[in-house]
């Protein structure tokens, strides 16, 4: 499919900044938000009067239990009397609201845009999984008492499955993510952890254990997009943003293949003809996966064309996805690790892809020069797949 | 140069914090009730698993025929075409056992969770439902993988038009 897609300005990330991700935190969600887009705000050497717009993600509705939660929000977004968007894809809004900042930019309507996201699943009792009841179809799934984490096993064991995985070889991605936290100001679950912590955790959902999970978090991150010709008055290192891509697969998720994400194949595909890239495993120098789940960076990774089909947990087994590989994934120490305030872990995503190419990473720095770089999430019913790829 | 990011703020509690009174909070609930008009195909589907029958729709243009039944084929974009009574057989496509509710609470007995392809249908098109006379051990060594399985239906009289209307699937060859 030839994309017909035109931009009249290239984009650069200039900013960006994080709160602490923790399964409970204080702050209510605006002032959460608040931390963050001071942070990167400030890292960008701006403040609000220089923002044309603001881009305001967040995930499944109802976390805050307000039906309008951009506008109660807007506040803390810094947002009044400003075009103001929520843009929302479940899962994949993190990466999703860089897309939506990336073309206010792009398209030449704004110069810089402030792009923020939050998530405070905290507030929802006895436990925030339940809200992900009411995600499902009312008349076909949710009377057989459907939980989320049934699709995700029924996902991952059907991959297991077509291409002979072992659970010891998805759990090293686990122990990766959780192990590379530890250098993450912000992380919420570092740990060291073996192999035989993951295996002997509490079992959810066959093949589903509780270390096979990111926890739940309250967060927000934040970012600053300009245009190329503020860019340079902001900074000698400006990070671009030279493919986006996003696609959704059908409602239907019983009717699609398991084994293999359709939906970020062709998001890949998008962002990586806009970026000019042919050969992806060659060209992205490393990549924020969405990990959510350990089989998810695996299967993600086939996905967009990093690892061929079934190949992704050999990668793992030989060390290529670690921080000093040929290939890292997840350097940041991703949701397994750092922790997953649903939309504000996309955000995350980015900015550790921002700022590893700007070569501020500290301790999660990868050991090999990097030039390109890769983030995206997924969500929604399993079924969106949002990228984006950064060069510097 | 400094890593970032540099000192991320928030203030952590647990929630003995908010029982003890150190962190003031508020109550509330949400309520909300639904009536959802079925629309044109998914109460037939209903209307004929209450009569003990899966239907689907078929496609006419890429021959698909889906279960459960819709309006649109999303491959071609047009009306699907006519009804089509699908078995109600099928292959276990993936199956796991869970041991939590929706809630994320344990359940006392583990349930067996599945996507079935149904016979009729086309390749690839299963639907959600429970696993009957299997075991955990079955699913965990992915033996019920691909094997045949019958729906085992609710008696007709206590038949409501639901999914529920079939108790379970279960294996009609050897596990
Ligand atoms: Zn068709």
């Amino acid at each position: 499919m030839k994309m017909n897609i035109y931009r009249k300005n290239r984009v650069a990330c200039v900013g960006a900044g994080l709160t602490l991700f923790r399964r409970r935190l204080m702050e209510t969600s605006d002032e959460l938000m608040w931390l963050a887009a001071r942070q990167a705000l400030d890292e960008a050497g701006l403040t609000i009067e220089d923002i044309d717009c603001i881009i305001f993600g967040t995930a499944p509705d109802n976390f805050d239990g307000i039906h309008m939660q951009s506008e109660a929000l807007a506040d803390g977004a810094g947002a009044v009397n400003k075009p103001y968007t929520r843009v929302y894809v479940g899962g994949g809004t993190g990466v999703f609201s860089v897309i939506a900042g990336w073309w206010h930019v792009a398209s030449g309507l704004c110069d810089r845009v402030l792009v923020i996201a939050e998530e405070k699943m905290s507030h929802v009792q006895p436990h925030p999984q339940y809200l992900f009841h009411h995600i499902f179809d009312p008349v076909t799934e949710k009377p057989l008492g459907v939980n989320l984490i049934w699709i995700f096993a029924l996902e991952m064991h059907r991959y297991m499955y077509k291409y002979g995985i072992k659970k010891e070889d998805i759990a090293l991605v686990s122990v990766k993510n959780k192990r590379n936290a530890l250098d993450h100001p912000s992380a919420q679950v570092a740990a060291k952890i073996t192999v035989e912590d993951v295996l002997n955790s509490e079992v959810l959902v066959w093949p589903v254990q509780r270390l096979d999970i990111s926890p739940v978090s309250d967060g927000a991150g934040a970012l600053v997009l300009v245009s190329e010709s503020e860019a340079k008055k902001l900074t000698d290192e400006p990070i671009w943003i030279d493919g986006v891509g996003w696609s959704l697969d059908t409602m239907y998720w019983t009717n699609r293949d398991l084994a293999f994400p359709v939906y970020l194949y062709y998001a890949g595909k998008m962002a990586y003809e806009m970026a000019g890239i042919e050969n992806p495993r060659k060209e992205i120098d490393f990549a924020e996966v969405y990990d959510p789940f350990d089989y998810k960076e695996l299967h993600h990774m086939e996905g967009l064309q990093l690892a061929r089909k079934g190949e992704a947990p050999i990668l793992t087994r030989e060390g290529v996805t670690e921080r000093d590989g040929d290939l890292p994934i997840n350097p940041s120490g991703g949701l397994l690790g750092v922790g997953n305030p649903i939309a504000a872990a996309g955000i995350m995503k980015v900015a550790e892809v921002y700022w590893q190419l700007r070569g501020m990473a500290g301790k999660r720095q990868v050991k090999k020069d990097v030039v390109t770089g890769l983030a995206q999430a997924w969500g929604d019913l399993m079924q969106v797949g949002t990228v984006v790829v950064m060069r510097r | 140069m400094d890593t970032r990011p540099k000192n991320p703020e928030g203030t952590p509690y647990r929630m003995e914090d908010l029982r003890s009174g150190a962190i003031p909070y508020t109550e509330d609930s949400l309520e909300a009730w639904y009536r959802w008009s079925l629309g044109k195909y998914l109460g037939k589907y209903l209307e004929g698993l209450r009569e003990g029958k899966i239907y689907g729709r078929r496609c006419n243009n890429c021959e698909r025929i889906y279960v459960p039944p819709r309006e649109v084929c999303h491959h071609c974009f047009r009306t699907t075409d006519e009804w089509v009574e699908v078995g109600d057989t099928g292959r276990v496509n993936t199956a796991v056992v869970s041991y939590i509710s929706a809630d994320r609470g344990r359940v006392e007995e583990p349930i067996i969770i599945a996507v079935i392809e149904l016979e009729g249908a086309s390749p690839g098109i299963g639907i959600l439902h429970r696993l009957g006379n299997v075991s955990p051990e079955d699913v965990k060594s992915m033996k019920i993988f691909g094997k045949r399985v019958r729906a085992v239906w609710k008696p007709p009289e206590e038949r409501t038009g639901s999914v529920n209307d079939i108790l379970y699937f279960e294996p009609i060859e050897e596990v």
